[in-house]
């Protein structure tokens, strides 16, 4: 029976994140909903399953840990990486953003095309010359 | 009885998440929108075939699990490598 509230409390959390899923108003806000409410989700739902199987059976299924910690390790990694590529895809962000610390970051030190490295030397060398003088 | 009644409300809160999912993927302004909720929608899938696997009181379903899982963080780190990138596979100059 306390797979049972496991597995119900599991599939309520799924539904909260999928809720904030679909009100919050930005890809970097909506990542929260998407990565950390949603894998406590299926981690309780899991953890309700592995102890149904090992109350009424005996059976203690070592693919479902393995799937718990498989879970539980890529799904923050697979958000970290959504947004990463959407920040350097100029996803905008929501207008009620208060601030920005990567935008400072991303403009001194990574530039978007390599030719822009280039041209940015090519100036740089012909204000040398000049400057000595 | 009330135990498979209970199965069969988690089911529905499954299905209903994966609704609200699929909207975010149709409606989605940015293509990381879609990538973000097809990774909610294969997370909740993994939590499906656990609550339908004690549905029928079997242990078949559980290599699924561990698959499914595989399978959507690749599909996932694969499109974000593509958005950012423009390809997956980086070739060596």
């Amino acid at each position: 029976m306390i797979g049972a509230v496991f597995i119900l409390v599991g599939a309520i959390f799924s539904v909260v994140s999928a809720i904030g899923n679909v009100r919050l108003p930005d890809v970097y806000t909506r990542s929260h909903a998407a990565s950390k409410s949603s894998t406590l989700g299926v981690l309780s739902t899991l953890i309700g399953t592995l102890l149904y199987f090992l109350i009424l059976d005996g059976f203690f299924s070592i693919r479902l840990i393995l799937g718990i910690f498989f879970v539980f390790l890529t799904a923050p990694v697979a958000a970290h990486m959504i947004c990463r590529s959407a920040y350097r895809h100029h996803v905008p962000l929501t207008e009620s953003t208060v601030q920005d610390e990567l935008k400072d970051y991303y403009m001194e030190n990574e530039n978007p095309d390599s030719e822009d490295e280039e041209q940015v030397e090519r100036v740089e060398g012909s204000v040398k010359p000049l400057a000595v003088d | 009885m009330i135990f498979e009644t209970l199965m069969i409300i988690a089911l529905c809160l499954l299905v209903v998440a994966i609704m609200c999912n699929l909207y975010r993927i149709v409606k989605g302004p940015s293509s990381a929108d879609r990538v973000q909720a097809l990774d909610s929608v294969g997370i909740n899938i993994i939590a499906g075939i656990a609550v339908f696997s004690v549905f029928l009181h079997t242990h078949a379903f559980f290599d699924l699990i561990l698959l499914i899982g595989i399978l959507s963080f690749i599909g996932t780190a694969a499109f974000a490598k593509f958005l950012e990138r423009g390809v997956v596979i980086e070739r060596k100059r």
